[in-house]
């Protein structure tokens, strides 16, 4: 069971609210995007998730509190990539994808030949096998962002968060992660929560999208009900154009209020 | 007839062990600069009096014997386990603080270790509590003290990094432990030698008493430290990120730098403060050797053990009869091993 059901979620820095009593849920398999102009709370929605951050109100995965889990037990059932991930100069692909496996080993455990195979296979699934021996410092941008889908997909875990995947990337690494993603998701039943900042994108990926502004849920639906002019104008403060082209997956260009080539 | 296919173990390339060459040299090096520093000495011993004694032949001069049993191996295998201790909590600290500059004496152990040892020899030189000198006693103590008040000071903290602020409290706590210790040093001023001497380490020991004395400590400091090696590479992605992976970093860095004061607390208790082979012995074994924690804890361990021997070897020698402070000799002969690694292998690995 990966359904995830976030009740009266808040978190709280200091004297800023950046998630204010947020109700959501997510049913197994589907993929959400959790969109909104910055400091809405999307990130922070994901690390209360994977309990990185304090947070008061109830999360629940297959019908578990997360409060209650043990690091280890969250860590099985939940796993992310942050925005942008540490990554220690020095330190191999290969072992960086083992840390996933962190989970299934015991305290001062070791590696076994199981945890082997799953990393040669996510290895090879993200075709990060060639790049196996190199060290993370070596890697392209692309490459360290599949690295760290790599250590997150080690961990097996059924529900996988993922903040902002496609930033630092150029339109085709956007796609290409994307779509192996979504592949993995298909392939392995995932869950997936996102927070993404290009609305074309998100919409085209995701199931669902959740509209946040200020820490709070505006609306959630299905990207052509939320990716409307209206809603973008309103939210976002924006001016921008929807193309839609029959698809249910619209294209949001952004519109310049008043061309620079104009005469002035 | 079935063809029988037997699957051999899935290999991924760039998952980190250590291997048998350096495991081999290591214990080349340690086994070799016992040897010289058995054989080193005003009385010239030879390496088969060496091997009959240890084999327990009785056909060697029991005079020989007696300075190889009372003085030598006593002393190597001190400066072995000292030398072990010292590298393998330095590197111990560099992974737990992912701070290359962090030495066993990061958190105030050799401040608290020279406070209690001077506050012992001025007051005290020579006193005897259950059958046990004074002053390691008071070294040992002033060492816990030290680092646990960094540590309480250093949880107390908040707005800061945890790692920055135990750091932080160490830099309080061994300021001021210096300055009571120097008020101290300066208003007893008859025993000023003894107490530079002392501060500067040496390994002078008369016979096994030091060896068991601080065998117990050091073995189940460096075993804790071996067992966290996984542990400690964790680590290095940071505290937010190892904690979504289920490890508890703040158990880590706790059990960690216990076990690896508990070791160093030891070792200064009995060698004194003992500069530099913290940083340079675990820094030589990353640059030839690799980064993995799997790898850097147990080399640090033989190449530690090795130094020390090595060091100790040179410090009775140099000036011979008269002897110098280990401390200098670690210095002296250390940095500039270590500028030449550095120079001729990627600094930028450090």
């Amino acid at each position: 069971m990966s359904d995830v059901g976030i009740s009266g979620l808040s978190v709280t820095y200091g004297a800023t609210r950046a998630v204010n009593a947020l109700d959501l849920e997510v049913a197994e398999g589907e993929w959400l995007t959790l969109v909104g102009p910055n400091g809405a709370g999307k990130s922070s929605i994901l690390r209360a998730l994977a309990r990185l951050t304090p947070y008061a109100g109830r999360i629940e995965i297959g019908r578990e509190d997360v409060a209650r889990l043990a690091g280890r037990q969250l860590a099985r059932r939940v796993a992310i990539v942050l925005q942008v991930p540490h990554m220690p100069a020095g330190m191999t692909v290969a072992q960086y994808v083992m840390l996933g496996r962190s989970p299934h080993l015991g305290y001062l455990g070791r590696e076994r030949p199981r945890d082997v195979e799953v990393v040669a296979e996510v290895l090879k699934r993200l075709s990060l096998d060639a790049f196996a021996g190199r060290t993370l410092d070596q890697l392209s941008g692309g490459e360290r962002q599949r690295a760290a889908i790599g250590r997150a997909l080690a961990q097996e875990a059924p529900v996988l968060l993922i903040d902002e995947p496609t930033s630092s990337l150029d339109i085709s690494r956007q796609q290409e992660v994307l779509e192996l993603i979504d592949e993995v998701r298909a392939s392995r039943g995932l869950t997936v929560i996102a927070a993404m900042h290009d609305l074309t994108l998100a919409g085209q990926y995701a199931d669902r999208l959740a509209l946040l502004v200020d820490g709070r849920l505006v609306m959630a639906g299905r990207p052509d009900e939320v990716l409307t002019e209206p809603v973008i104008s309103n939210h976002y403060g924006a001016k921008v154009h929807v193309i839609r082209d029959g698809s249910d997956t619209p294209a949001v260009l952004p519109v310049r209020a008043r061309k620079s080539k104009d005469p002035a | 007839m079935t063809a029988q296919v037997i699957a051999a173990p899935l290999r991924v390339a760039g998952l980190p062990r250590l291997r048998w060459l350096p495991a081999t040299i290591g214990v080349a090096a340690l086994l070799g600069a016992a040897l010289l520093g058995v054989l080193v000495g005003p009385a010239h011993i030879s390496a088969g009096t060496v091997l009959q004694v240890l084999t327990g032949s009785t056909n060697g001069d029991p005079g020989q014997a007696s300075i190889l049993w009372q003085l030598r191996f006593p002393r190597v295998g001190l400066g072995a386990l000292v030398g072990a201790m010292l590298a393998t909590a330095g590197a111990a600290y560099q992974g737990v603080f992912r701070n290359p500059l962090a030495d066993p004496y990061l958190l105030g152990a050799a401040a608290g270790a020279n406070l209690g040892a001077t506050l012992a020899i001025a007051f005290g030189s020579g006193a005897l509590l259950i059958g046990v000198n004074v002053v390691p006693l008071a070294a040992f103590v002033g060492a816990g003290v030290a680092v646990g008040a960094a540590y309480v000071l250093g949880r107390t903290v908040t707005g800061v990094r945890s790692t920055t602020a135990l750091i932080l409290a160490g830099v309080a706590v061994a300021t001021f432990f210096n300055a009571v210790q120097t008020y101290v040093q300066q208003t007893q001023t008859d025993t000023i030698r003894q107490v530079y001497s002392w501060i500067l380490g040496r390994l002078v020991t008369a016979g096994w008493d030091g060896v068991v004395l601080v065998l117990p400590y050091i073995g189940i400091s460096v075993g804790v430290i071996l067992l966290h090696r996984r542990l400690l590479d964790a680590l290095s992605v940071g505290d937010e990120e190892v904690t979504s992976l289920g490890i508890s970093a703040r158990r880590v860095r706790l059990l960690v730098v216990v076990a690896a004061t508990l070791g160093t607390a030891a070792a200064v208790a009995i060698a004194g403060t003992i500069a530099f082979v913290g940083i340079i012995v675990p820094h030589t074994v990353r640059l030839l050797f690799g980064r993995s924690y799997r790898v850097v804890i147990p080399l640090s361990v033989l190449f530690g053990g090795a130094f020390l021997v090595l060091a100790d070897t040179a410090a009775r020698t140099v000036v011979a009869p008269a002897e110098l402070s280990i401390g200098v000799v670690t210095a002296f002969i250390g940095a500039p091993f270590f500028i030449v690694v550095m120079r001729s292998t990627r600094a930028a690995e450090l």
